[in-house]
């Protein structure tokens, strides 16, 4: 039985907002615990909340990139449940009147674009940070830091238009450059600022009901996400391929183990007895102020795509690669500018400088070599002053010690031998030293002519201009 | 005449004339707690210190030339409002040793009024409860009749005003708690517009309902204490930006052909005989004050108590889901697991009353019943806003019967919640639609408890409530008696 | 009957209360007695009426994304319970 596996996602992403949703305290990661705190945040008796306009802001930002429909109405809801993290017992969130509904994204799947549906964006806050082991010892306790209490969250919650791993990758990979694109998200999946949850069933081919869903949750990063949502279409297959029944629950992904496992038993039935939230008024969202922000969106990834596709004549793949961050496209676009060749550009950042930042696990705001710098390089090699091969080198060294091209070159002696009469009469040198090769070739053996590059490579430390002998010695010989 | 028996606007007289000090007042009030205050129990916590402190500050403020109507003067401070320094307990055990760390508004804009505090005021435990019985530290006794209840939530402050235990006091209000109390104990009592008073530092009971108000001899000091403490706050999100008026300063005009109606919904059931004919007396009396007295309808008046305890109990459940031993608060002995951590924290923190409201809220809300009642109260609520809006088109005021009967004996309701809920029958519809209302003394029952008369305005008219209310007060003498303790 | 013992021992867990069979009896009664009361409401025709979830309409109150100082450590945890290391401490949460 083939089975088509119907997958929605959930995703959490913090904003980057400078202080809390509700309060004034700073949302910077990191501090002591509990240092970033006030009564509201904690709720304290009798403290009230009271709305970042920034957070609004954002969300719709990122409601206008994903083509939401933005909601002329808007209301807090309480979410009602205990837990040590949750200092009022309850979390302020959205229910019944979210602030963006019905929008899509595209993604590339094999054989074209997709669009995958978002059913709503709405703002709520996030919860503290639960401690529970602080050595190997065993612990009889849990610690909580309120620091991250009322960080400010966007929920974004996709239809279940999702039909494999790949696009749920794919998904997640576009939302999120359009989070950071939008510079309202950091993206950062290992430090949580954005995570995902994912829901899951199977159905057989060609039918059209909804099979059981499960829950996935704690997939900490793109590649956990796919490694388990294969994992389960796995695990669900088999059961009903044996005749069993799919149960509702919520599962965790174990990295560890490669497995999803079940959190029944510590399941308990959730009620969460959404209500308006009485202490926050209802939002009246201006469409004067939509326009806006509107016009103050940045250039989205796919527009950049279609546009570097465009106008540097780039295939689409490089377009892709080089516009999945806006650093990354930024960098491209300034070192085009210096050095207007953009293919050659952009073979060189895809091949060189993207392995050298990935050997070192840095991002392209790091990068030790600015875009001119690379710019310069390209130049050089333009104007023949090195040889391509000899760049390479010289390039590793510029991003080793971040020293600028003419500098490396200047102090190794590195430019290319590009004297013709000098080289012409070293090639005349080295074929008079070495007759019997010259014979050899002239009666045929073309692999020798590489034997004469060698010795010209050696005799000028590799430095002559490699197209130059190849011409020379084509001539001579 | 001891000081401790004088109006604000009378001490703040005797100290701009430099008679008296500030000094003075409260050591003469503190006497005066340490004379009664066994009897009545207005009191969880009593501040001799902060108030000598806050008076001696007083003191040099008044030779500076710099006191305001309320510089020196000492208050009682409902303890469900957070002032640092000392327990903010809500009446509760589960709060019993909380210092908050920060303090509300009201307090503040009292701070630099150069008010005195003598003390945090008793309670029904997180303002639950019509009578100051449901207080974890004790009930508080009616000064007019020790057997008897002081009414609640507010019973404590009503009582200390009353018992002249502070010149006056503040306390909160949701569905009557400050002004069915001030009636049971003969003060006045204000209810200001729902967002008229910062809720910041107002420990939450039902949120869209709560508002601070004033407890006070007579309309004069309440109508100070009301300017002092109302205005626009940016850390309350209900809080409505609309400037704030010198309440005082609108006293004294004439009521002539204000329209004022009697609503007819309060007379259809078994309203206590002395309190019906207290209340025909007061409406007779701003009928000669020239007052145009109509009868008005408010038809969903009947449904008031319903709506009110579906929608109270379910904001409430909600707000104190917070007190669960984790940040605050108590946390039960001997548990090693988080689940009993919640349990028997919230079980033995929480009395009777507070645990049925949470349930009755959790109830109200939870999957299945959110529609049927939390959503269907919050639609009548609208009704009955309506009602009122369309009897304001034909009046300036309303009247009503503060509370159904005057004070009545410990223990009399304190088994039967509903009997209990009925007593706030008539201060309810006020808080469900966001009006401000009042208090004031209207009489005395035979055997000599107060009966007070309620005012009702449209919203943002305390001023026409208040004018009401001393035009009525001044040619009346109920507010000068003075329990005999 | 509005209101089992049953439902009334999941609304308790729901409320993280705990109360014994005494209570648990006394309880569904006094809640069945106030629901009961509460049925008047469905006399009512409400189908076209607009809930009132705040009591005085206000739309659009915001604060500026600026930061302000926060409370100190010590007075954040200067009620706590128990505390440890600058943390809030509870009983072994086991997940």
């Amino acid at each position: 039985m083939e089975y088509e596996a119907i997958i929605g996602l959930e995703v959490h992403a913090q904003l980057l907002t400078e202080s809390k949703i509700f309060c004034g305290c700073s949302t910077l990661f990191g501090a002591e615990p509990n240092t970033h705190t006030c009564p509201v945040c904690t709720g304290l008796p009798g403290s009230l909340p009271v709305l970042n306009k920034k957070v609004v802001e954002f969300t719709i930002k990122a409601a206008l990139a994903t083509n939401c429909r933005i909601a002329p109405r808007s209301q807090f809801a309480r979410k009602n449940y205990f837990y040590p993290d949750l200092p009022k017992g309850y979390q302020i969130s959205q229910y019944e009147l979210p602030l963006a509904t019905d929008g899509y994204i595209e993604i590339q799947v094999d054989g074209g674009k997709k669009k995958i549906g978002i059913q709503r964006i709405h703002m709520e806050e996030d919860a503290g940070k639960l401690i529970h082991d602080f050595s190997s010892a065993r612990e009889a306790h849990s610690y909580v830091d309120f620091n991250r209490t009322g960080v400010p969250l966007i929920e974004i919650v996709s239809a279940p238009d999702i039909r494999s791993p790949e696009e749920a990758s794919a998904y997640l990979r576009k939302l999120r450059a359009i989070l950071m694109f939008l510079d309202i998200c950091d993206g950062n999946m290992e430090e949580g600022s954005f995570r995902c949850d994912a829901n899951i069933s199977l159905r057989p081919k060609g039918e059209k009901g909804l099979g059981v869903k499960t829950e996935l949750k704690n997939m900490n990063s793109f590649r956990n996400v796919q490694k388990a949502l294969d994992f389960e279409i796995r695990r669900q297959t088999a059961l009903l391929d044996q005749g069993e029944k799919i149960i509702q629950e919520t599962r965790l992904w174990d990295a560890a183990r490669g497995v999803t496992a079940s959190m029944r038993g510590k399941e308990e039935a959730h009620d969460y007895r959404y209500f308006p939230d009485p202490d926050l008024v209802p939002i009246v969202i201006d469409p004067a102020w939509v326009e806006e922000i509107r016009s103050t969106l940045p250039e989205l990834p796919d527009a950049k795509k279609e546009r570097f596709i465009q106008e540097y004549g780039i295939p689409e793949y490089d377009a892709e690669v080089l516009t999945s961050s806006k650093p990354l496209a930024n960098y491209y676009e300034n070192c085009v500018r210096f050095f207007p060749q953009p293919k050659i550009v952009s073979n060189w950042i895809m091949s060189e400088l993207l392995r050298e930042l990935k050997k070192d696990e840095r991002e392209i705001e790091e990068c030790s070599v600015p875009a001119e710098n690379l710019a310069a390089l390209l130049r050089l090699i333009d104007e023949g002053v090195i040889s391509g091969k000899m760049a390479k080198s010289v390039f590793e060294e510029m991003y080793q010690t971040g020293q600028k091209a003419e500098e490396i070159v200047k102090a190794k002696g590195l430019s290319q031998l590009s004297d013709a009469e000098a080289l012409t009469k070293l090639v005349e040198d080295i074929l008079a030293a070495h007759p019997k090769e010259v014979a050899e070739y002239r009666q045929g053996k073309e692999k020798v002519f590489g034997f004469f590059v060698g010795q010209v490579m050696k005799a000028t430390q590799g430095k002559a201009n490699p197209r130059l002998v190849n011409e020379i010695l084509k001539k001579k010989l | 005449m001891e000081l401790y028996q004088l109006t604000a606007h009378e001490l703040h007289k005797l100290l701009i004339g430099g008679e008296v000090t500030a000094q003075e007042i409260t050591r003469s009030v503190l006497e005066r707690i340490a004379q009664v205050e066994k009897k009545i129990h207005a009191y969880i916590t009593v501040s001799p210190d902060l108030a000598l402190t806050q008076a001696a500050q007083a003191d040099e403020w008044i030779k500076k030339g710099q006191a305001g109507p309320l510089t020196g003067i000492p208050l009682a401070i409902k303890d469900i409002i957070c002032l640092q320094g000392m327990p903010t307990t809500c009446g509760s055990h589960i709060l019993e040793n909380f210092y908050p760390p920060y303090e509300a508004t009201v307090i503040e804009k009292l701070k630099a009024a150069g008010a005195v505090f003598v003390g945090k005021a008793n309670m029904d435990e997180f303002a639950m409860g019509s009578s100051t019985e449901n207080s974890y530290f004790g009930p508080t006794y009616n000064p007019w009749d020790l057997e008897r209840t002081p009414g609640g939530s507010s019973g404590g402050s009503a009582a200390a005003v009353a018992a002249d235990e502070c010149i006056a006091a503040l306390g909160s209000d949701t569905g009557g708690s400050i002004r069915q109390p001030a009636a049971c104990c003969g003060v006045v009592g204000v209810k200001p517009t729902y967002g008229r008073v910062s809720r910041y530092g107002l420990v939450a009971f039902a949120s869209s309902l709560d508002q601070i108000g004033p407890l006070t001899k007579d309309v004069r000091d309440a109508a100070q204490l009301l300017t002092v403490i109302s205005g626009h706050e940016p850390r309350d999100s209900t809080s409505i930006n609309l400037p704030v008026p010198d309440y005082a300063a609108h006293l004294g005009k004439e009521i002539k052909a204000v329209k004022i109606g009697v609503v007819k919904e309060c007379f259809e059931e078994g309203l206590d005989l002395e309190v019906k004919a207290s209340f025909w007396q007061a409406v007779n009396t701003l009928a000669q004050l020239g007052a145009e007295i109509k009868e008005v309808s408010l038809p969903h008046m009947p449904y008031a108590v319903a709506v009110y305890y579906i929608i109270a109990p379910a904001e409430a459940s909600s707000n104190l889901a917070r007190y669960d031993g984790v940040k605050y608060g108590y946390r039960a002995k001997g548990v090693s697991e988080l689940l009993s951590m919640y349990e028997q924290s919230r079980s033995q923190g929480f009395g009777a009353e507070v645990k049925r409201r949470i349930m009755l809220g959790t109830y109200a809300l939870s999957a299945g019943y959110y529609e049927a009642y939390y959503r269907k109260a919050s639609q009548v609520r609208t009704l009955i806003g309506r009602d009122f809006q369309e009897a304001f088109a034909e009046c300036t005021a309303l009247l009503m019967p503060t509370a159904p009967t005057p004070a009545f004996r410990l223990g009399e309701k304190v088994d039967d919640p509903l009997l209990m809920y009925l007593s706030d029958i008539f201060t309810i519809p006020c808080n469900l639609a966001g009006l401000p209302g009042l208090s004031i003394p209207c009489g005395f029952s035979q055997a000599g408890l107060p009966i007070g008369l309620q005012i009702i305005g449209n919203h943002f008219q305390e001023e026409i409530i208040l004018q009401i209310a001393y035009a009525f007060e001044q040619h009346t003498d109920f507010h000068r008696r003075k329990p005999n303790l | 009957m509005k209101i089992s013992k049953e439902e009334v021992a999941h609304v308790a867990y729901l409320a993280r209360l705990h109360f014994n069979e005494e209570e648990k009896e006394k309880f569904t009664t006094q809640l069945n007695k106030i629901l009961e009361y509460m049925d008047q409401l469905a006399k009512l025709d409400t189908s076209r009426i607009e809930p009132t979830f705040h009591a005085v309409a206000q739309t659009n109150v915001f604060r500026e994304d600026i930061v302000r100082p926060s409370i100190s450590q010590e007075l954040s945890l200067s009620n706590a319970p128990d505390r440890d290391r600058g943390f809030f401490r509870v009983p072994k949460i086991i997940d």
